[in-house]
């Protein structure tokens, strides 16, 4: 067959289009959890905000619906906390609707200065699940009570892993202290193109040690992709397979070799699978990073 | 909390406007028709207050004093703190605002006061809360069935109780200002937070309080000399 114009054309429009579409259907990529190896889909899904809402049944099918996207295409790692209103028992109802997903990874938090104990018996009551893979203390609350508190769950065999949380960039001293002196598995910050202070000690503190490090805020609660809705993609976007200025922020952080899974919230179907697909291309190199860290912050 | 220093109003939020506002449908679909004959009871609070006398005041604050207690209930424990824990906390202040509002009901030297610059603020103020709040989702492009009434939702409830608090006089409706002001401060903050147009709302009815007592003080004859 002749090469025609139009028949050039639309064999240049399929070999943009089926790179991204593949990606799309993809799994994410994973990444070990270093103290034991088991792989993990690196995009994960985050609960604050997005999932509380109350006993409302028309957005509780609507966060089931995420739900179901996000473990259709591939998402195991679901992460709450006692703080995030009603999110632990929504996120208990779509796993429950969904038939209680082998691949559900459940990340929870335990928050509070009193009884700890008390406060994940709840919230596994939430969950619906018969144990955590993950249970990090939130904000590093009452951390001296509660730390010890999850590592003895973990010796009884009633817990996987154990972690601890910061968001914001707060109380990173102590953060780094308590990576150094406690066996933890994991850590949970922020970090995004715009915030880079975890990339100071933090980060690498976790390879050293050998520490899973889980993202929170990588959209900075939406800011960021609020900020950038109106700026066109650039160019180079494509270089890694990225259709969304979503796609970008999160493959900056993927691409960090310390970061283990980053956990964007969304009440949206479509958002979720944009965010899975975001790890299952490739993804940027160090110079790549800093483009996207400055558009970010120009925006 | 350590590092206070370094949280925003933005930390606090807990839930999105499409939670936030679905709220107020489902208070309207779980008691209708009374967001219907609500409206129709702000009227009459409206109409009692304009009336002056002993009587109407017992009336209208008695009404209120149902409608706060309704609220606390209804919207702030049984849904709001769904979403937002610290309205099991506000619920309480909501049932004491009440119990005040009765107080004041059987204290006497407390009267009403229905003419006067700031007794127009406080008329003002009742027939927005009983026809203007409700129409506020047409205004800022939401469905009408987020409308927020009178005597359901705590908003309007408060801004037509500050109206009624206006038209008072004596010393001890004083005491019932910090409740609904403070009220109007945090529903305020948190439309703001939420990036809800609608913010403007309890902030504007703060100042239209604030000018009401402005112009109440000015009116006030000055004590004589000694």
């Amino acid at each position: 067959m002749p090469t025609t114009r139009r028949t050039f054309l639309q064999a240049s429009m399929a070999a943009t289009l089926v790179p991204a579409a593949q990606a799309a259907e993809a799994p994410p990529l994973t990444r070990p959890i270093p103290s034991t190896g088991e792989a993990m889909p690196m995009v994960g899904l985050g609960s604050w905000i997005t999932f509380n809402v109350g006993d409302d049944p028309q957005l509780m099918d609507e966060c089931a619906a995420v739900m179901a996207a996000f473990f259709a295409g591939g998402g195991h790692m679901i992460d709450s906390s006692p703080m995030y209103g009603s999110a632990q028992p929504v996120i208990g109802y779509g796993l429950k609707k969904l038939g209680q997903p082998k691949a559900l990874f459940s990340a929870d938090k335990v928050w509070t200065s009193g009884d700890g104990a008390a406060q994940i018996a709840e919230t596994r009551s939430f969950w619906g699940v018969p144990r955590f893979d993950l249970l990090q203390v939130h904000n590093l609350v009452a951390w001296e009570t509660q730390l010890p508190l999850l590592f003895e769950m973990k010796a009884a065999g009633k817990l996987r892993y154990v972690g601890i949380t910061t968001s914001e960039g707060r109380r990173h001293d102590l953060f780094e202290k308590i990576m150094r002196d406690h066996p933890l598995d994991f850590v949970q910050l922020t970090y995004n193109a715009v915030d880079r202070e975890a990339e100071e000690r933090l980060l690498p503190l976790a390879r050293e040690r050998g520490i899973a490090v889980i993202v929170n805020r990588p959209f900075q609660q939406g800011a960021l992709t609020r900020r950038l809705a109106n700026a066109p993609l650039p160019d180079w976007a494509g270089e890694i397979g990225a259709t969304r200025w979503a796609q970008l922020l999160l493959k900056f952080i993927l691409a960090h070799p310390a970061v283990t899974v980053a956990i964007p919230a969304t009440s949206r179907v479509d958002h979720v699978r944009e965010n899975l697909s975001a790890a299952a291309g490739p993804l940027p190199d160090a110079d790549l990073r800093e483009r996207i860290s400055a558009s970010a912050r120009e925006a | 909390m350590s590092e206070w220093w370094t949280y925003r109003a933005e930390d606090f939020l807990l839930f999105s406007p499409r939670s936030y506002w679905r709220m107020f449908e489902l208070q309207n679909e779980a008691y209708w028709p009374l967001p219907v004959l609500m409206l129709a009871l702000g009227g009459i609070v409206t109409f009692l207050a304009s009336r002056g006398g002993r009587s109407a005041l017992r009336w209208a604050a008695a009404i209120l004093a149902g409608v706060w207690c309704f609220v606390a209930y209804t919207f702030l424990w049984n849904r709001y703190a769904g979403i937002n824990w610290a309205m099991a906390y506000v619920a309480p202040a909501f049932v004491l605002e009440a119990l005040l509002l009765l107080g004041i009901a059987i204290r006497p030297g407390v009267r009403l006061q229905p003419r006067g610059l700031s007794a127009w603020i406080g008329y003002l103020l009742l027939a927005f809360a009983t026809v203007g709040v409700p129409l506020l989702p047409s205004l800022h492009g939401r469905e009408r069935s987020t409308a927020e009434v009178f005597g359901i939702a705590p908003d309007p409830t408060v801004v037509a109780t500050l109206g009624f608090l206006i038209l008072l006089r004596g010393r001890w409706p004083a005491l019932l200002y910090p409740i609904p002001l403070l009220w109007c401060l945090l529903s305020g903050v948190t439309l703001h937070t939420m990036g809800e147009a609608q913010a403007w709302m309890p902030f504007a009815v703060v100042a239209l309080v604030v000018a009401a007592a402005a112009a109440a003080a000015i009116r006030r004859p000055l004590p004589p000399p000694a």
